[in-house]
């Protein structure tokens, strides 16, 4: 028995007890508390990882309690690998000046770090717990956190907030709903232990019920295409630094659950027999087309980064629908992508928006001559999401375009293609603006390039994205491929 | 046929109750009544675990040596539904304190809680909502409303000051 597969949590948690206190004392101690968590969660998330690959699933008996009957916390490739995710960019957003991050100057002992590690703290517990109602909790717990983060945004983010606690706490009652119904069918929350009984109630009714019960849940909470109304409201009027936080990791800890209950808890064969996986994709390739069209029409900066977000949470279900190694491998490694380019994207309107106050595309003239290092880190995430080589973004698609063409849904294939051209066209228009334009406005004629810790994690962050573009074949080869095969073999 | 539904009323009684909820959040004009819906929404599901742990004869999950020297699973009723239950209800009450303190913002900021008012006024163009003197468009002819926006909007907006 390990304790490196609770460790990640109780930092994190522990970290959120200490911020929320120390912020009683000091605001900008709070922020330091913060830095520091999320460096140790993301050294231990790597370790994790490392050792996981190595010796494969460690699990942690919480108490001694045995499985089934006590609780387990699971640390297998998957889980390392969104851990890592999360934690890297929790220390980005943890960096983030606070000013920028949340537009707003928190009074003392306003727990505003608290809750930003108490967000990350339910993710965590969410990737790493290894039984049905614990993740059940641990949904629950970030999505307070959210709901009090998003409504920090003013009063149109208090009342998308409160749209979204509705039906946020809708999808999880639908969850356990759906918990309910394999726990009475099988007398077990244990996932492997569930696994193990599953088979034998193949034809039961009951489970097929939990099934559509649970896919529905976590797919409210992970707004995908249909269930995606909430996302665009509540990620726009966000301050830019939850806004980046909730777009880059907070819907992937759904996705993660959607894809460990799949091909874990029920199995791959199971899925495909009830088409879950085909109405997946379909429904995925459906959130790339609206999220894409919106995005193309909208005027704000950050309204156009949420229904992309939507766009791109369909790739990622488009991913997991296919259910074919190829497939996974590029829905996974759009999960690690797309954090990346959409918190560097947010971080990014978030400096602007300090700076001069602009939020509107059509403002951006100009800005390149007087911000070179942010927009260059802004053009190099743009190019990602439109998914131009060598960059992360390409990679990810490329994966997903050929695994829909192995799988001959040749529906899913045309989508894939025409959403890359339209990302072309609604980033094109802040191309357009940010680089050719001369500076239109005193207030960008004003501006100044943000301060050092607004440009060091967008520089990072898009450093990140070359990196992983240029070294693709280790991650997918090392961490992704392993994770893919396991999962559907 | 009858005798399967008669076996089962009570789901059909937690269905009931969750329809009735998920209608109560999404066609409720009224936030607090959302809420209310969400509630019965959610002790739908609570109901659903609690009559699942039910059984006939058997007593309370406190192994009582009365009933024999052996202990038997089937005397006793399923505990484990309950202790879940009882962290859900905790969950619960935490989803609901956070919604009814939105609630009591956005009364103060906008002075009512009707969910087209309140859109009606967010879709205004680049207007300060909540600010005193709304835009022109959010100025309701009934006088309840534009007195309760005059006399609330000034001291939510001196809070907001401070927080910005």
């Amino acid at each position: 028995m390990s304790l490196l597969p609770i460790l990640f949590v109780l930092i994190l948690l522990t970290g959120a007890v200490v911020a929320t206190l120390v912020g009683l004392w000091r605001a900008a101690a709070a922020q330091v508390v913060a830095v520091v968590t999320m460096a140790a969660g993301l050294v231990v998330a790597v370790v994790g990882l490392m050792t996981t690959l190595r010796e494969g699933p460690i699990r942690h008996e919480v108490g001694g309690w045995a499985p089934p009957v006590g609780i387990e916390y699971v640390l297998d490739p998957l889980s390392g690998f969104v851990a890592a995710v999360i934690a890297f960019i929790g220390l980005m957003v943890a960096i983030y000046p606070v000013k920028a991050g949340f537009d707003t100057r928190p009074g003392r002992g306003s727990p505003l770090y608290g809750l930003v590690l108490l967000l990350l703290t339910g993710l965590a517990g969410v990737i790493l717990s290894g039984d049905l109602f614990h993740l059940f909790v641990f949904l629950e717990i970030y999505a307070i956190a959210t709901y009090a983060l998003v409504a920090m945004g003013g009063d149109r983010g208090l009342y998308a907030s409160f749209r979204y606690l509705l039906i946020g706490t809708a999808g999880s009652g639908l969850y356990l709903l759906g918990v309910g119904f394999i726990y009475f069918s099988t007398g077990s929350l244990n996932m492997a232990d569930v696994a193990t009984l599953l088979p034998e109630l193949a034809d039961s009714p009951t489970i097929a019920g939990a099934l559509a019960l649970i896919v529905t849940g976590l797919a409210v909470k992970m707004a995908l295409f249909p269930f995606h109304v909430w996302l665009p409201d509540a990620h726009s009027y966000a301050p830019p630094g939850v806004a980046a936080l909730l777009a880059a990791v907070q819907v992937k800890a759904a996705a993660y659950a959607l894809i460990r209950i799949l091909f874990d808890v029920f199995g791959p064969a199971y899925v495909a027999d009830l088409h879950v996986t085909t109405l997946l994709a379909y429904f995925g390739a459906g959130g790339v087309v609206v999220g894409s069209v919106m995005a193309v029409r909208v005027k704000d900066i950050k309204r156009l980064l949420a229904y992309s977000t939507v766009a791109q949470l369909g790739f990622i279900g488009m991913g997991i629908g296919m259910a074919t190694p190829l497939a996974l491998v590029g829905a996974l490694f759009h999960v690690l992508n797309h954090a990346i380019m959409k918190s560097a994207l947010f971080l990014v309107a978030g400096g602007v928006l300090a700076q001069t106050g602009i939020k509107e595309i059509s403002r951006y003239a100009g800005m390149w001559r007087r911000m070179p290092w942010t927009m260059a880190g802004f053009g190099i995430a743009a190019l990602a999401m439109i998914g131009i080589p060598p960059t992360a973004g390409f990679f990810s698609k490329w994966y997903l375009f050929r695994g829909s063409l192995e799988t001959g849904q040749w529906v899913l294939t045309v989508v894939i293609i025409t959403s890359t051209l339209l990302t072309l066209g609604y980033f094109l228009r802040l191309f357009e603006q940010i680089f050719t334009q001369e500076p239109a406005e005193e207030a960008v004629e004003q501006a100044r390039e943000p301060e050092a810790r607004v440009v060091g994690p967008v520089a990072v962050l898009a450093g990140a994205l070359l990196v992983f573009g240029l070294g693709n074949a280790v991650v997918i080869t090392q961490v992704l491929d392993p994770i893919a095969q396991r999962l559907l073999g | 046929m009858p005798e399967l539904f008669l076996d089962r009323y009570v789901y059909l009684f937690v269905l009931v109750l969750l329809a009735i909820g998920l209608y109560g959040m999404l066609a409720k004009r009224n936030l607090v009544q959302k809420i209310i819906g969400l509630t019965i929404f959610t002790t739908a599901i609570y109901l659903f675990f609690i009559e699942g742990s039910v059984k006939d004869g058997a007593s309370a999950p406190v192994i009582d040596p009365a009933l024999g020297p052996t202990v038997d699973a089937a005397d006793y009723v399923d505990p484990l539904p309950h202790l879940l239950i009882l962290t859900a209800i905790v969950v619960g009450v935490g989803i609901v304190g956070v919604a009814l303190a939105m609630v009591v913002r956005i009364y103060r900021i906008h002075g009512t809680l009707d969910e087209d008012e309140l859109v009606r006024r967010m879709s205004a163009p680049k207007a300060e909502v909540g600010a005193p003197g709304d835009t022109p468009g959010a100025d309701r002819p009934d006088d309840d409303g534009t007195a309760a926006d005059d006399g609330d909007g000034q001291s939510p907006d001196d809070e907001r000051g401070g927080e910005r």
